[in-house]
C-alpha cells in the first residue's frame, strides 16, 4: 500500500512519513500528493500567528482541547524558525500542547522553517492537506514567531487570529502595517499583564479605522495558560467562519489561494529545471572574470547566459 | 536540498532537571539537527506517540530521577508496538553504570552519562543514522 491509501487508512507513521518527504524535498512525495489532493480539504484551517512568546501554542492546545470535546478530529502544523547559521532548529511549540500527544484524534507535527521566508514552511500547503487525509476536519496552523512581514499564513487559513500581549505595547504599533492587517480576529493574550486596557484601545482604535460593511475584526482578550477567554475565542472564530462562508468570501479566497499555491509550484518545478541546466561553478567563475576586470556588466553577461539556455 | 535530521528530546519520569536535555537539545542545533523538544514529565507513552507523529529518526531520553530501568525500556517497547521499532533510542542523566548492559539489552542503543561532550552525541547520531 502506498502512503497516500495508507493515511487515509489511518495510519499516523505513514502520515509522519509523508509530511517528512515533503519537507525534504523528496521525489517520491508528488506521486501521493496526486493521490491526496483528491480527497476533501479540510473544513476549517485557522491560522495563529504573532510575537514569539505570546502565546501561541498555549492557544492551539487550549482550542484542540474544545474542538476534541466535541469528538472533532483535530491537525496541528506548528512552525519554529531554523538557524541561518547551522540549519538546525529547536521545535519547541509541543511543550504546551503535550497533554494531547497520546489522543489518536489529534495529530501534531512541528516543522523548521528551513530558511522559508514569510512565517510558514514551504512544506506548510501540502501538510494541511495531509493531515485533511488522516481524517483532521480542523487544522491549525501556528506560525513561526512574526513582526511585520510574515503573512503567508493568509495564503493558507480561512481565519487568521493575531495573538498579542499587552507587554508589546510599542510593538503594536509596529505591526500595525504588517500581521495586524491580515488579522481576523486579534486575541490579547496575558490580560492580566499591566496596560492590558491600553493595549486594546489601541488595537482598536487602529481597527476602527476600517471602512463599514465588511468584517468587523474583533478584540477577545484571554489569558490562555488559565483557559480564560478561549471560549470568546472560539466563538469569535466560528462567527468569522459563518461570515465568511456567507456570501461568497471563503470560495473566492481559497480560490485565490489555490492559484497562489498552483503559482508556487509551478515556479519551483521551472526554477529546479532550468537550474539543472545552469553553469556550474567553475564555468561561472570562468565568466565572471571579465566582470572583475570591467569589460563587461553583470547584467549584460546574465542576459547573455538566459540566451545561451 | 539539505535534509536535516530529526530527533526527539524527551524527559520521561518526574524530576525537573531539563538542564542536560537542553544542553544537548541545543548542541544538536547548532550541530544542524531538528530537535523536537516537549519539556518535562513525559509519559513513555507521550514519548513514543510524539516521535511517531514527528516521525523523528532518533529518541533522546534524558533521566535523572532513578526510573531510567523502567522507564526507558519502555519507551522502546511502545514504539515497537507501534511499527516504529526502527528509532534509534539514546539515553542520558544519572545511570549507573550496572544498569547500561539491561538498558542496551532493553533495546536502548547508547548511553551518554555525566561529563559526555555534546561532540560525542554528535558524532555518534551521524554515524548511527544514514
Amino acid at each position: 500500500m502506498g502512503l497516500a491509501a495508507a493515511i487515509a487508512n489511518g495510519d499516523a507513521r505513514a502520515a509522519s512519513r509523508l509530511l517528512s518527504w515533503i519537507e525534504d524535498g523528496d521525489r517520491r512525495a508528488a506521486a501521493e500528493l496526486k493521490e491526496l489532493y483528491r480527497l476533501p480539504a479540510p473544513s476549517s484551517v485557522l491560522g495563529l500567528t504573532g510575537p514569539p512568546g505570546a502565546g501561541k501554542s498555549t492557544i492551539a492546545d487550549a482550542l484542540v482541547g474544545r474542538y476534541r470535546a466535541r469528538g472533532e478530529r483535530v491537525g496541528v502544523l506548528a512552525v519554529d524558525p531554523s538557524s541561518p547559521i547551522s540549519g538546525g532548529a529547536v521545535l519547541g511549540d509541543r511543550i504546551r500542547m503535550q497533554r494531547h500527544a497520546t489522543d489518536g484524534g489529534v495529530f501534531i507535527r512541528s516543522m523548521a522553517s528551513r530558511s522559508w521566508p514569510g512565517g510558514l514552511s514551504r512544506a506548510a500547503a501540502d501538510a494541511v492537506r495531509v493531515l485533511a487525509a488522516h481524517g483532521c476536519r480542523t487544522v491549525i496552523v501556528e506560525t513561526v514567531g512574526t513582526g511585520q512581514g510574515e503573512v503567508d499564513v493568509t495564503r493558507i487559513a480561512d481565519t487568521v487570529v493575531l495573538v498579542c500581549t499587552p507587554a508589546a505595547g510599542d510593538k503594536i504599533q509596529a505591526i500595525k502595517a504588517g500581521v495586524l492587517e491580515i488579522a481576523d480576529i486579534v486575541a490579547l493574550n496575558k490580560d492580566d499583564l499591566p496596560d492590558a486596557d491600553v493595549a486594546a484601545r489601541s488595537i482598536e482604535t487602529a481597527f476602527r479605522m476600517r471602512p463599514p460593511g465588511g468584517w468587523r475584526v474583533p478584540l477577545v482578550r484571554t489569558r490562555a495558560r488559565d483557559g480564560e477567554g478561549i471560549g470568546g475565542l472560539a466563538s469569535a472564530i466560528e462567527r468569522h467562519g459563518r461570515f465568511i462562508a456567507g456570501g461568497g468570501i471563503l470560495g473566492r479566497k481559497r480560490l485565490a489561494n489555490a492559484a497562489h499555491h498552483l503559482r508556487s509550484i509551478v515556479r519551483e518545478r521551472l526554477l529546479e529545471k532550468i537550474a539543472a541546466r545552469l553553469p556550474d561553478d567553475r564555468e561561472m567563475e570562468r565568466r565572471a572574470a571579465r566582470l572583475l576586470d570591467g569589460s563587461i556588466d553583470p547584467y549584460s553577461l546574465a542576459e547573455e547566459i538566459i540566451e545561451s539556455l | 536540498m539539505k535534509k536535516p535530521i530529526r530527533v526527539l528530546i524527551a524527559k520521561p519520569g518526574l524530576d525537573g532537571h531539563d538542564r542536560g536535555a537542553i544542553v544537548v537539545a541545543h548542541a544538536l542545533r547548532d550541530a544542524g539537527f531538528e530537535v523536537i523538544y516537549t519539556g518535562i514529565r513525559q509519559t513513555p507513552e507521550q514519548i513514543a506517540a510524539t516521535a511517531v507523529q514527528e516521525d523523528v529518526r532518533a529518541v533522546g531520553l534524558s533521566c535523572l530521577s532513578g526510573a531510567h530501568l523502567r522507564l526507558f525500556p519502555r519507551v522502546v517497547e511502545i514504539l515497537r508496538e507501534k511499527g516504529a521499532g526502527d528509532i534509534l533510542v539514546f539515553g542520558g542523566g544519572i545511570v549507573p553504570e550496572e544498569d547500561i548492559p539491561r538498558l542496551k539489552e532493553a533495546g536502548i542503543a547508547a548511553v551518554f552519562g555525566p561529563g559526555t561532550m555534546t561532540a560525542e552525541i554528535i558524532d555518534y547520531l551521524r554515524r548511527s543514522i544514514t
